[in-house]
């Protein structure tokens, strides 16, 4: 079900076009706020927890999340190329298995190992915070990649529809709304992170079984969706 | 040996329709795909390349339905009229990448590049190349399976002569050699050079089938329109209207100028200098008034 012609063809576009940049610079800014914050404060759980909460988590794994998730079909299938992947006896399944591989594995780089390094630097790992957070952005990144991967195969715009469910629906109503958070990828990844650390250090608004239920519900469907969309994928109705 | 069929095909986006209940059968050998650009050419090769749906109809290729069937690519070669192409990916990493999405290797990439002539530019980037060598890579990585079909969207656009003479000579070897290539194209004269057999279409509909030549005399034979403008008009109609090659003509005194209808046009042609030289009429400037390319269409479409 892994193509590794698609997953190197993938990953050189990912990491080939400018915007992959912001693969680099969002985990370089976590790190050098990691450092100001533990010389300006020095080792602080709950400092900690904020950093790696509202920057890493909240903000920093859905956009590597977006960028991964969309840019590994999107591009593709903007410009046409992606009809010399298409006209090949190749599984449709295979092919976005293939993709979700590649931009979970990208994501995760880019974010988990990051938050992980992060914690580290912040706190030592004290209550296993840093390792906490790290998991839990790596099963969000897994999620994100699933569902932007799916935007990615259904609409054109899928970077702005990907930044703004990333955005307004979990920063902005998952804050406003208490049930908004139930369907919140954050969320979910946030109950795995409050079973890991120490007790109290994380806060999470779902119980540990809907979360994960839902984490692997959303994945699945998402990839299953995208492989259906992608069987189905129409060029040139330009004329 | 393999034949595609199109069955009563319609295809509309929206309430625009693209293609109107068309049925052709293309089989081994070269075939022509011709008409005005927006006739409906690239809708009709995106169903044939299992890239669109037909809103009605079937396209199958030897019996087996194309749309939803990524099998049928064992068969097929697709040469797509958009440019872009993995550009980050050198000739030979692009070649080489379709063949190993066709379960092959790099022996196969490189013989499909030998076959396009690129392997002088082959570890340079797709994005340093011109527009001729992309399509030569375009070509090299649709062949890499020896597909019983070659399907190609306008290829000889933004070729240079000696680059469209030598695709020209690989397709001609292809359908020599009993594979089915179908290729589209707005330009008569290319496709004169290469097809045998032609389809037309026009405004979505099937126009005309068959032999080119049967074809090409329906486009020639039809009376040519010429505007003229002369230094002596009415003494250069005269002197034309005696010979049977002019079938009609009119001085129209408001505009200035002779509007001509020529029955027989290569004669026509040969006729109207001699005959100003032979009366000492200067002529000032002639022009088709009906050349564009959908003018012959529509003639053909009522003819």
């Amino acid at each position: 079900m892994y193509h590794p012609t698609v997953a190197r063809l993938t990953y050189r576009g990912l990491l080939g076009r400018r915007r992959a940049l912001i693969l680099f610079a969002l985990p370089a800014l976590l790190l050098a706020i990691s450092v100001a914050v533990r010389l300006l404060t020095g080792a602080d759980d709950q400092t900690a927890a904020n950093v790696l909460g509202g920057f890493a988590l909240a903000t920093m794994v859905p956009l590597i999340g977006v960028i991964a998730g969309t840019g590994a079909i999107g591009p593709e299938i903007d410009d046409g190329s992606v009809v010399y992947l298409l006209s090949k006896p190749v599984k449709r399944t295979s092919i976005i298995l293939t993709k979700l591989t590649v931009a979970a594995g990208v994501s995760v780089a880019f974010s988990a190992v990051p938050t992980l390094i992060a914690g580290f630097l912040l706190n030592g790992n004290s209550r296993q915070i840093a390792v906490a957070y790290a998991v839990a952005a790596a099963v969000a990144s897994v999620a994100y990649s699933a569902i932007f991967l799916l935007l990615g195969t259904v609409t054109r715009h899928a970077v702005v529809a990907s930044l703004v469910y990333a955005l307004v629906w979990e920063s902005l109503f998952g804050s406003l709304i208490p049930g908004a958070r139930t369907l919140s990828v954050q969320q979910w990844a946030l109950s795995l992170a409050q079973r890991i650390a120490g007790e109290g250090a994380v806060d999470a608004e779902v119980g540990l079984p809907l979360a994960l239920t839902l984490l692997v519900a959303v994945t699945v469907a998402a990839t299953a969706f995208a492989a259906h969309k992608l069987r189905s994928l129409t060029l040139g109705g330009e004329e | 040996m393999s034949t595609i069929r199109i069955d009563n095909v319609s295809r509309w986006f929206g309430n625009v329709v693209a293609v109107n209940d068309v049925s052709m059968t293309v089989g081994p050998g070269v075939t022509g795909l011709l008409g005005p650009n927006g006739a409906g050419k690239s809708t009709l090769i995106n169903m044939m390349g299992g890239f669109l749906a037909p809103s009605a109809g079937t396209v199958t290729l030897d019996g087996e339905t194309i749309w939803r069937n990524e099998g049928i690519y064992r068969h097929i070669g697709i040469v797509p009229e958009r440019e872009a192409m993995y550009d980050f990916l050198t000739g030979r990493d692009f070649v080489r990448a379709n063949a190993e999405l066709h379960g092959l290797g790099d022996r196969e990439a490189q013989r499909a590049l030998a076959t396009v002539e690129m392997e002088y530019a082959q570890d340079r980037r797709i994005d340093t190349y011109s527009k001729g060598m992309r399509q030569r890579v375009k070509m090299a990585s649709a062949l890499v399976h020896e597909p019983s079909v070659l399907l190609l969207d306008e290829p000889f656009n933004g070729m240079d002569p000696r680059q469209r003479m030598q695709l020209m000579d690989l397709l001609r070897t292809m359908g020599a050699e009993g594979r089915t290539v179908l290729f589209s194209s707005h330009i008569l004269e290319e496709v004169e050079q290469l097809a045998a057999h032609i389809e037309v279409v026009v405004a979505g509909r099937h126009a005309a089938s068959g032999d080119f030549r049967k074809i090409r005399r329906l486009m020639t034979d039809r009376p040519h329109r010429y505007v003229v403008r002369s230094g002596d008009d009415r003494a250069l109609a005269a002197a034309l209207i005696a010979d049977p090659s002019t079938s009609g003509i009119e001085v129209d005194v408001r505009e200035g100028v002779l509007r001509v209808e020529a029955a027989d046009f290569g004669r026509f042609t040969e006729l109207l200098p001699r005959v100003a030289r032979a009366h000492g009429i200067r002529l000032l400037t002639v022009s088709p008034s009906d050349e564009s390319l959908e003018s012959v269409f529509s003639y053909l479409v009522t003819a």
